[in-house]
């Protein structure tokens, strides 16, 4: 490896944890531990799991717990090199030939400073450490995968013109998929593997309280318990965090201060979207009071 | 426990062997990276070693709890030690089950007393026989019973009540409250099987303890001989599945770049290069989607795969033009709005039990006369663009098969293939048919997994 490795940022797990409550991020023990290692290690985490639990967010809270810049890349459909790594920028290379013509001295046309970095450059490029996230990477088509493999395994970018640039320091790489598709092995071997499901009942009450200022220990309770338990039903689409934090909202909005059958039976809408899901939770929940 | 690194090394080789028996695939590069995750976690906190060679090693969330299961065995330490607990031998049956409910209800989890009460109840109950090439789950189910959940629930509910009278009139709060319970519970439960667990590795060592217990991955469980158990855990591959090949599916079309010169667009696109078309662009193709109709065999001896694959069909009817789905035994019956309306595979297969559909006579797989009911009220519908599913084992109690009525439903319809549970060595053998149908299809293929059901599925769209 000819590539600096950074520093690591944590000195343990427990310190990943502390650093993380501080943005108001509350880790479990798998998700700090997982971080710690892949600073350690410096490998990229590939973190998987259900929408709305946490997994950029995993990522920007790290970034601001280190204070280091957050780099991000938006994966979709039909994303290409010019857009993930680097493109040259053709205008500045056309004034180049213009001027190069009038003046008759000859440059070359490929060198950096004809470079445009793109996310996955900058983040190599870049002089301090950051943090690189590539979010919904399952979106990628399977042949532009391949893209990302040099730059998580090596840290490092081929350029045909130019040659290959390393990291000047590895930055810190996240990725985040909902597993729409399967990736492929050589994406999934470069990584560390995080799953980030639904939080145990007491981590979600933590969240609530890190998250909504002003709500009640018990309040913040009975909420998690509750969503818990609509997640055990046989649901389309089951609550997540954010869902969670949203009726917690609403719920101190309301002046609510202990959560009764009725309360939730109308305010289900904030945490479903599913006509036929808040038919039956309302079943559920109703059904058994009467 | 204090090991040597080599120690722990060999321990990590029996580990990726095992994880490797299962069919986890790993790499020598994964196992490579869970050694370097090794000299990084504090190897004192076996929960530390656990989640970092599970990040290095198990990418995939559905592994995850076989992960578990075999770390447990190699990494599983020695039995409890006696001394933090030496007291609650002496105590009898009930105060040790009054003790488990005191510190479920505390909210322990994995704690010195649950782990010294989990040593004491296996030590009574359990009935451990050294020597026997058996699995956990008797013991576990000799101990659960002498611990009879049930009554600790009932006990746990009747308790809160006398604490906080009023607290559990609420249905909503005592629903709550019993959730909570069973969580703990649960957890305790975990905590028995760990130990016996333990106990096992002792007596036989890791290797032996799994190999009783290695079990199948869920996309390698064979449809027939599912237990009730794997086919819960089946549903819930299949919910995820469906989604994601639904979206491979609708990629690919997408991608097919058969699609004419979109003409507008690379000439505009060709502004920004002095006029010079350098990217062509092209149409979106859009292919027609085919029409699917699914036969299903639902006699007692498939109706878990029929079931299965009923869900799945109807998951990606997004992505066929339209999706018509009959059941049959001996009879045959429209089932296409029952799935529709319905909210799950459970609901729809109890509807069709209650209704006591697919059955005419005397409900024995009759193949040749539900083909023959299909060809003469469904036939006429039959286009090119339709693809039909015929799922069964072809095994017709000896019943005319009609081959040549599947012929004529060939002829019309574009495709006909038939997807058989069975393997492929009990075909034809016996009542099964399968071999005069396999001449008017397009294709017979085995399905015996969701595995093969997968690959089926996406070849077809």
């Amino acid at each position: 490896m000819t590539d600096a490795r950074a520093a690591p940022n944590f000195d343990s797990a427990a310190h990943v944890a502390g650093a993380l409550r501080g943005t108001g991020y509350v880790p479990d023990t798998r998700i700090a531990s997982v971080v710690h290692l892949a600073d350690r290690l410096g490998k990229p985490i590939l973190i998987q799991g259900p929408a709305g639990t946490g997994k950029t967010q995993l990522a920007r809270s790290v970034a601001d717990a280190t204070g280091l810049q957050l780099i991000r890349l938006q994966c979709y459909e039909g994303l290409d090199e010019s857009k993930a790594l680097y493109e040259w920028d053709y205008r500045r290379q056309l004034l180049q030939i213009t001027a190069q013509q009038s003046s008759g001295v000859s440059d070359d046309l490929f060198g950096e400073q004809f470079l445009l970095t793109r996310p996955l450059l900058s983040a190599i490029r870049s002089d301090q450490q950051a943090v690189l996230l590539i979010d919904e990477v399952d979106r990628l088509d399977i042949e532009t995968e391949a893209l990302l493999l040099e730059v998580l395994s090596e840290f490092q970018v081929s350029i045909p013109e130019l040659g290959t640039l390393r990291a000047r320091v590895r930055p810190l790489v996240f990725l985040t998929s909902n597993n729409s598709r399967d990736l492929s092995e050589a994406l999934k071997r470069r990584c560390l593997f995080l799953h980030i499901g639904y939080p145990s009942v007491e981590r979600e009450r933590e969240i609530v309280l890190a998250q909504v200022p002003g709500i009640s220990g018990v309040l913040a309770g009975k909420v998690s318990q509750l969503v818990r338990s609509l997640r055990g039903l046989d649901l389309k689409k089951r609550p997540s965090v954010s869902e969670t934090l949203d009726w917690a909202r609403t719920l101190l909005l309301l002046g609510v201060d202990d959560v009764s059958p009725e309360i939730v039976v109308d305010t289900l809408p904030v945490l479903l979207k599913n006509e036929a899901d808040i038919e039956i939770a309302t079943k559920e929940l109703d059904g058994s009071g009467s | 426990m204090v090991r040597g690194p080599s120690a722990v090394l060999a321990t990590l080789d029996g580990l990726v062997e095992e994880l490797r028996r299962v069919g986890l695939p790993i790499s020598v590069a994964e196992k490579v990276d869970a050694a370097a995750a090794l000299a990084v976690v504090d190897l004192a906190d076996r929960e530390a070693v656990k989640r970092g060679l599970g990040a290095t090693l198990v990418k995939n969330g559905d592994h995850g709890s076989m992960y578990d299961t075999v770390f447990d065995l190699f990494f599983g330490g020695p039995p409890a030690t006696p001394e933090p607990t030496a007291g609650l031998d002496a105590l009898d049956d009930a105060t040790v089950r009054q003790l488990v409910l005191e510190s479920i209800e505390a909210g322990e989890e994995s704690s010195l007393r649950q782990r010294g009460l989990a040593r004491v109840l296996v030590d009574r109950h359990a009935g451990l026989e050294p020597g026997q090439p058996v699995a956990g789950t008797y013991y576990l189910y000799r101990v659960m019973r002498a611990l009879d959940t049930d009554a600790l629930l009932a006990g746990f509910v009747e308790r809160a009540e006398q604490r906080q009278p009023g607290s559990t009139g609420d249905e909503l709060n005592r629903r709550l409250l019993v959730e909570g319970l069973e969580r703990g519970i649960s957890s305790f439960r975990q905590e028995l099987e760990a130990e016996i667990r333990r106990r096992l590795v002792a007596d036989r060592g890791a290797g032996a303890v799994a190999r009783t217990l290695r079990h199948q991955l869920p996309e390698d469980v064979d449809f027939l001989t599912a237990s009730a158990e794997q086919l819960r855990l089946l549903g819930e591959v299949l919910a995820p599945l469906a989604r994601k090949l639904a979206a491979r599916i609708g990629a690919r079309r997408r991608h097919a770049r058969r699609g004419s010169v979109d003409f507008r667009k690379t000439i505009r696109g060709s502004l920004s290069t002095g006029g010079v078309p350098v990217d062509v662009h092209f149409h979106k193709p859009r292919p027609a989607k085919p029409e699917l109709v699914v036969l299903a065999d639902i006699s007692g001896s498939v109706a878990a795969f029929a079931a299965f694959v009923l869900q799945l069909t109807y998951a990606l009817r997004s992505q066929f033009a339209r999706v018509s789905s009959y059941v049959f035994v001996d009879g045959l019956d429209d089932v296409s709005e029952l799935i529709d309306k319905s909210t799950g595979i459970a609901e729809v297969a109890a509807e069709i039990n209650r209704r006591g559909l697919g059955v005419w006579l005397d409900g024995r797989s009759d193949y040749g006369n539900a083909i023959d009911t299909f060809w003469r009220q469904h036939g006429a519908r039959l286009r090119h663009r339709t693809t039909v599913l015929v799922f069964g084992d072809a095994r017709g109690n000896y019943h005319s098969p009609r081959t040549e009525v599947l012929g004529r439903i060939a002829q019309r319809a574009g495709h006909v293939y038939w997807l058989n549970p069975e393997p492929r060595a009990a075909w034809d053998t016996g009542d099964s048919v399968i071999g005069q149908y396999a001449r008017h299809c397009d294709g017979v293929f085995e399905c015996r997994n969701v595995r093969q059901l997968e690959a089926f599925v996406e070849r077809l769209a």
